[in-house]
């Protein structure tokens, strides 16, 4: 189970398990608050009654999180519960999907995001995204951190080089690096690679990272470097990440959200969530009883 | 729901833990034979098989880090392990008790029985009970029976005061009773502990079964 290959979501449900749809009640419509058992901290993003379909098909149903800042958040799930489509929903990137539609609010900042006049570019730039396979452009390290920045209109050199150096520091890279930044990013490891798109996407100092999966096609070793760099980068910003390593959720996160068949089933503290979590169908889930 | 080789593994855990528990109270009821019978073969025989629950105990924690190591197990899995690891230490101090009881009873022997035994086998059974009912709520995922078994501690506590108030009256009247009570007082002491640890037990099969830790909080904070 914990290798299955990556899936986006396609509307079908591989997975359907009819004793568990039909205990599926609960948790439509009311915002799951994570349950503080320290002073909370402040919800940088808040999913509220947020249900999303593509095409007829629905995705997702009444969803409603609060996301906390300077936080790791999780989304677990089998493939086709919809963490994906809820992630993708956090910068509208499923805006670019013919057919899709959807019903609730996402705020960031206590900003809905879906309102007219908010600059789509300008809620990427705060919300950035990594996905599962790294993807640099065909340009050299230098360019592909420098990109960003570029589009903005930056140009003066030595800020640029500021920008390069402290994102690939932020990543983690910086040391690897240095001394061939001219040449191709193609020409770096995997691992290396997806360090690199990290350090684009923290090139526009965005406030929130969205991460896809981004260790499924690395290495246990440069799994681990990423999962490192999540405990830094969270000081300066807020972090979701979709993971179908259960274990790598539990390493990484703070809170942990679990998906099935587009609803959500439970939110709550990582560390509570996986030793005693409230729901059956989180136990069968995180204990391999199905998924 | 899917079947997994874990599922076996974990049956496997549990049945040795249920096989050192039934050592572990057969220590009991052989050393309280021992007492109450004044059979100091018998008490020997106990302290002498005291090494087999010391091997459970171990083989109990090597698998549990194995199970640890290999599975990473979550939710209810983890709480089985990580509990069946604390029992088994429980279950160790035990007989380790059972074993002390023992060593009482040898000296006891040597000299002529102070007073009848009434209270102390009946502080033991209530213990041992309590240890039997601790490993069936383990075994039934049972966490009602788990908290009955809280309740008899107070019992033992109850007893154990006034089986001291006695010997204290016996040794107050004449100081050439003070070693046998004193060892006697031991005794009950060592019983006491074993309705400890059996309430200890319980109190993780709340957590196993329920993923609530009731352990030091009141009755009412563990409801």
């Amino acid at each position: 189970m914990l290798d299955r290959q990556y899936r986006t979501m396609t509307g079908s449900l591989p997975l359907a398990v009819p004793s568990l749809m039909t205990m599926q009640d609960g948790g439509q419509g009311h915002s799951m608050a994570p349950q503080h058992d320290h002073a909370p901290a402040k919800s940088k993003l808040l999913v509220r009654s947020f249900s999303f379909f593509y095409g007829p098909t629905q995705a997702l149903f009444k969803i409603g999180i609060d996301i906390p800042e300077h936080q790791v958040t999780a989304f677990i799930g089998p493939s086709g519960c919809g963490k994906s489509t809820l992630l993708r929903c956090m910068n509208r990137l499923n805006d670019l999907i013919e057919g899709a539609r959807h019903e609730g609010d996402i705020l960031l900042d206590n900003e809905d995001i879906f309102s007219p006049s908010i600059d789509i570019t300008h809620l990427r730039k705060r919300v950035g995204m990594v996905f599962q396979k790294s993807n640099p452009f065909p340009k050299s390290i230098y360019e592909n951190v420098a990109y960003g920045p570029r589009l903005q209109g930056l140009n003066q050199r030595t800020v640029l080089d500021g920008i390069v150096e402290h994102s690939l520091q932020g990543a983690g890279l910086w040391e690897e690096v240095k001394d061939r930044l001219t040449k191709s990013a193609l020409g770096l490891s995997g691992g290396q690679q997806q360090r690199l798109c990290i350090a684009r996407a923290l090139a526009v100092k965005p406030d929130v990272l969205l991460m896809d999966e981004p260790c499924s096609a690395l290495d246990p070793i440069a799994t681990g470097r990423i999962e490192e760099l999540l405990f830094t980068l969270k000081k300066e910003l807020t972090i979701v990440i979709v993971t179908h390593n259960m274990q790598q959720a539990a390493r990484v996160s703070d809170w942990t959200a679990f998906l099935y068949m587009g609803q959500l089933v439970e939110f709550g503290l990582t560390k509570k969530l996986f030793t005693a979590p409230a729901q059956k169908q989180t136990e069968d889930y995180i204990t391999g009883r199905f998924g | 729901m899917r079947l997994r080789h874990f599922d076996e593994e974990l049956a496997e855990l549990k049945a040795t833990l249920v096989r050192m528990a039934s050592l572990a109270e057969d220590q009991i009821d052989q050393a309280l034979s021992a007492l109450t019978n004044r059979d100091s073969d018998q008490a020997r025989q106990v302290i002498s098989r005291d090494h087999k629950v010391n091997a459970l105990d171990v083989e109990i924690d090597e698998e549990c880090l194995r199970l640890l190591a290999l599975h990473q197990p979550a939710a209810r899995d983890l709480r089985l392990v990580t509990t069946a690891m604390k029992i088994s230490t429980e279950l160790e101090r035990i007989s380790d008790l059972a074993e002390n009881v023992c060593e009482r009873t040898i000296e006891l022997n040597e000299e002529p029985q102070l007073k009848p035994y009434i209270d102390i086998p009946r502080m033991g059974n209530i213990a041992r009970a309590m240890v039997k009912e601790s490993i069936d709520a383990f075994v039934k995922d049972d966490s009602a029976l788990a908290r009955k078994v809280l309740a008899n501690d107070d019992l033992v506590d109850d007893l154990m005061e006034q089986i001291f108030r006695e010997l204290l009256s016996y040794m107050s009247e004449d100081p050439h009773t003070i070693t046998r009570a004193i060892r006697l007082s031991f005794v009950a002491k060592y019983l006491e502990r074993i309705a400890d640890h059996a309430t200890n037990i319980a109190e993780l099969v709340v957590y196993l079964v329920e993923g609530k830790i009731i352990r030091h909080t009141t009755p009412a904070q563990s409801a």
